[in-house]
């Protein structure tokens, strides 16, 4: 029987309790494979004011470029790129009072892309908060990897727009790389959304 | 990889638009560039599989907390998680939340007015069945106002947050109630274009799922979207791929 679909609504403000959960921001903490990376940046309005209410959601493939996901049958037949036990993908957290968010992950692997053609390593998000009556979606790119050139999304942006959806390098720790990528709801530096 | 087969994408009128004019909070947060529509790849068909693990035996009954019994209107809320072809999303995670029977969250950004309740936390986790229904008890939350403009209210509320099977799947949204008179004001639930849309999003009573004595029962399916038959021929829908 075909059924319609039910509508989107905003999460609101008081969201907190509900979805934040300890730990879910760190989704290297049970001892994945790959390279460590955080990633940082902040959330901004059409102001430039920060948006302190809001919940940025993850989710990517593992450092061998798998998805944690029946769907995803690469390794049936391609064994290099095997489920990796303590890595599952999926990070959520919410923005601080100068809305700021911060997630701990590994770089993931390419995955392919829809015609075959491979997607350079990328990570995909979700941002939901108060005033956005429905999710808005992006994507996390790696700066300085090789596959970007011919990656199917970047490589159907204009320039400006491209370098927007490649996060930055940031001062470091010595454990892990540090990427830079703000979020911008609205206006001149408006962050590629993505409809999916 | 070409022969998966993508979400089909949402007819008009169903999700609302991010620049909604009566809505002010969407004034500064509504992106002005269009999105870029991208062809979907294993990033968006798969998803998180988030489930009964991560549900407690206590976390679909909001009506007791911290050793005693919530205030309020005790009620039942059920229904199914389906795709549109009216297959069942089974082992999915529900996880939902709400003002108390006053109209006040238990969170410090609430200044309302309004009573806390000590034992009512207003949080709960649900994971779908085999054949896709959630179940839940509650205390039927209030109106509380709000301060978008001149004597705002929001309609009695509860918000769902789903997954589904893949990353093009996810869901936030807000279940309303019948007869609410605040939902012919409410600028969020307005911001649905189509009208039998927005109906989709309140609940119907039922005394099927009334428990006598107890509480009173409300019905509410969620539907997500589901698979194209075919795949898409390739570069005939000006998607990005």
């Amino acid at each position: 029987m075909s059924r319609r679909v039910t509508p989107s609504q905003t999460i609101g403000p008081f969201f907190d309790r509900a979805l934040l959960h300890e730990g879910w921001n760190d989704l290297a903490a049970l001892g994945a494979a790959g390279e460590r990376v955080a990633i940082e940046g902040r959330v901004l309005d059409g102001d430039g004011a920060p948006v302190s209410d809001a919940m940025v959601e993850i989710w990517q493939a593992n450092a061998a470029g798998r998805y944690d996901h029946p769907e995803d049958l690469q390794g049936e037949d391609r064994r290099e790129r095997p489920l990796d036990p303590h890595f599952h993908g999926f990070g959520r957290t919410a923005t601080s009072p100068d809305g700021r968010f911060r997630l701990r992950t590994v770089k993931p692997g390419p995955v392919p892309g829809s015609d075959d053609a491979p997607q350079a390593p990328h990570i995909n998000v979700s941002i939901f908060a108060r005033g956005l009556l429905k999710r808005l979606v992006t994507r996390i790119y790696f700066p300085g990897e090789p596959l970007n050139e011919a990656d199917p999304l970047l490589s159907a942006l204009p320039a400006g727009r491209r370098a927007m959806l490649i996060a930055r390098v940031a001062d470091g720790g010595a454990a892990e790389r540090v990427l830079h990528f703000d979020i911008v709801l609205q206006g001149d530096n408006e962050t590629v959304f993505l409809d999916v | 990889m070409s022969t998966l087969l993508d979400y089909r994408r949402l007819a008009q009128g169903i999700d609302p638009p991010y620049d909604h004019g009566a809505y002010a909070s969407t004034h500064k947060r509504a992106p002005k560039r269009p999105l870029i529509r991208i062809a979907h790849t294993l990033s968006e068909i798969t998803g998180p599989r988030l489930g009964a693990e991560l549900v407690g035996a206590a976390d679909a009954d909001l009506t007791r907390f911290a050793g005693g019994e919530a205030l309020g209107e005790r009620i039942v809320v059920t229904g199914r998680v389906l795709d549109e072809d009216g297959r069942p999303v089974p082992n999915a995670l529900v996880e939902i939340w709400q003002a108390n029977s006053a109209g006040r969250y238990a969170h410090d950004v609430d200044q309302h007015d309004a009573p806390l309740d000590p034992h009512f936390s207003g949080v709960g986790r649900v994971a779908t069945s085999v054949d896709g229904v959630y179940r839940f008890a509650t205390i039927k939350p209030a109106a509380y106002p709000w301060k978008n403009h001149y004597n705002a209210w929001r309609p009695q509320h509860i918000h769902f947050s789903l997954f589904g099977p893949g990353f093009a799947t996810r869901l936030i949204t807000q279940m309303y109630f019948p007869g609410d008179p605040l939902l012919e004001l409410d600028p969020i639930y307005q911001s649905v274009p189509d009208p039998e849309a927005r109906e989709r999003l309140v609940c119907a009573f039922d005394i099927e799922a009334t428990i006598p004595e107890r509480a009173l029962g409300y019905r509410f399916d969620i539907v997500l979207r589901g698979r194209n038959a075919t795949p898409h021929e390739r570069g005939t829908d000006g998607d990005v791929r």
